[in-house]
């Protein structure tokens, strides 16, 4: 539990990023600085409100509150001008201050609602606790909904297009020896598993495969590409290159055999373990090759449910 | 434990730039081969590796490891920084060697993940043929 502190919650993030003017009520009631206060109290009970902004001209000159109209009710004085009981010269908030400025300001001075400007020193809105609340709770509405919608498009993605059989290719070459950017296309078949839903289990052992065949096409041969072919139940990974070809297939499959050659086996890999790992990781592993024509992997995982999971 | 802890434990450092120290560590892996931590390794666990190559960090990615900690004072080259960083995968680094370093962590209390079945299983068989 220690580290909620540390991680920000969804809220925390939005109280920095939205501005007050994205969250305050700005269809105004306000007061003319020459109304009597009864007249002020007759308001506030119409609109239900506890608090207005004093308006002459056009200018914001100060607040009145609910509060100030009791006082007013206990003196005897609710014949007096509005002018004569507000807040003169109120503390205000600029339209364009983040919402966590505006919360820190509730907390220093005490007040319910501050009259919000523009950045011409109109009077543009008012913003309340509740409005701060309400606004957080439309603003994660709105992100829930986008975040739904972006589930729903990738998860029924397969059951949305009709057809016999619908799949979808990824494709991806993989260079020689290139061991600064390779494991890029494993990365990103992995990636695409995430967000089509996969079963994390699933997406480790396409993961783990494919990036052992790729690392395989990196050492072993001139070059290839990986070829991810998705579709409801299945998914087929197939790796080929252009050559030179493994000599004893039978042999290669064998776990601890390699031909690796001593600069390869420094950088952790070569150990001969490759293929055994690809084959505890899929359902069925078929592999065919050529001297001199080149090596095809054909990985198949059967995936549990419908939709490619 | 938290990284934090792990760090002052083996008297290392943070490499990357950007590091939640609070990240909680659950087990520990150590392992210079690539394809063992590919097969053994549990999401969520911290590896140890001699190995500083980019590579190391692909690895961890597609095992799922939470944290990467350079053993043998080894310091990682810019490539692997940046794409342990691109990756969000923290790196630490250790004085110590390997065996030291495994040592005063599971003293401390951090324990290995068990063996993944999935791969016993398999590595078992191969060992019985033999």
């Amino acid at each position: 539990m220690e580290r909620i502190g540390k991680t920000p919650t969804k809220a925390q993030e939005l109280v920095y990023e939205l501005r007050v003017k994205q969250v305050m009520s700005s269809d105004l009631i306000v007061v003319p600085p020459d109304w009597p206060m009864s007249q002020v109290k007759a308001l506030m009970r119409t609109h239900r409100i506890s608090g207005a902004p004093v308006v002459q001209d056009g200018k914001l000159v100060g607040m009145v509150s609910l509060e100030q109209v009791i006082r007013a009710l206990e003196a005897g004085q609710m014949d007096a001008c509005v002018r004569d009981r507000m807040t003169a010269s109120p503390h205000v908030l600029r339209e364009e201050e983040t919402v966590i400025s505006a919360i820190n300001q509730f907390a220093r001075h005490g007040y319910g609602r501050f009259p919000v400007i523009n950045a011409a020193g109109e009077l543009v809105g008012l913003l309340t606790k509740g409005d701060i609340v309400s606004g957080l709770l439309k603003q994660m509405e709105l992100l829930w909904h986008a975040e739904e919608e972006r589930r729903y498009q990738y998860q029924h993605m397969f059951e949305d297009i009709e057809s016999d059989q619908t799949t979808l290719t990824l494709r991806y070459q993989v260079r020689q020896h290139d061991f600064d950017t390779g494991g890029e296309a494993s990365s990103k078949i992995k990636r695409a598993l995430e967000r089509l839903g996969a079963h994390p289990q699933t997406v480790r052992r396409v993961a783990v495969a494919t990036y052992e065949a790729e690392i395989n096409i990196m050492i072993h041969s001139v070059g290839g590409e990986l070829i991810a072919e998705l579709s409801p139940g299945r998914i087929v990974v197939v790796a080929q290159d252009a050559g030179p070809g493994i000599e004893d297939v039978e042999q290669a499959m064998l776990a601890g055999y390699s031909t690796a050659p001593d600069w390869i086996r420094e950088l952790g890999f070569g150990a001969g373990m490759g293929l055994s790992n690809i084959r505890s990781c899929c359902d069925t592993i078929n592999l065919t090759s050529e001297m001199g024509v080149g090596t095809r992997l054909e990985m198949v995982f059967f995936t549990q449910d419908r939709g490619a999971r | 434990m938290t990284l934090d802890q792990i760090i002052k434990i083996v008297q290392g450092k943070a490499i990357s730039a950007e590091v939640d120290l609070s990240t909680e560590i659950e087990t520990a892996f150590g392992a210079d081969l690539m394809s063992d931590v590919l097969a053994f390794v549990h999401t969520g666990t911290m590896l140890l590796t001699g190995l500083t190559n980019p590579q190391a960090v692909r690895t961890a990615e597609m095992a799922g490891v939470t944290a990467i900690m350079f053993v043998r004072g080894k310091c990682p080259p810019a490539p692997t920084i940046a794409l342990a960083a691109e990756k969000k995968i923290p790196l630490l680094w250790s004085p110590y060697t390997m065996y030291e370093t495994c040592g005063r962590l599971y003293e401390a209390g951090l324990r290995s993940g068990g063996l993944l079945d999935l791969a016993s299983e398999t590595w078992g068989e191969g060992f019985e043929k033999a």
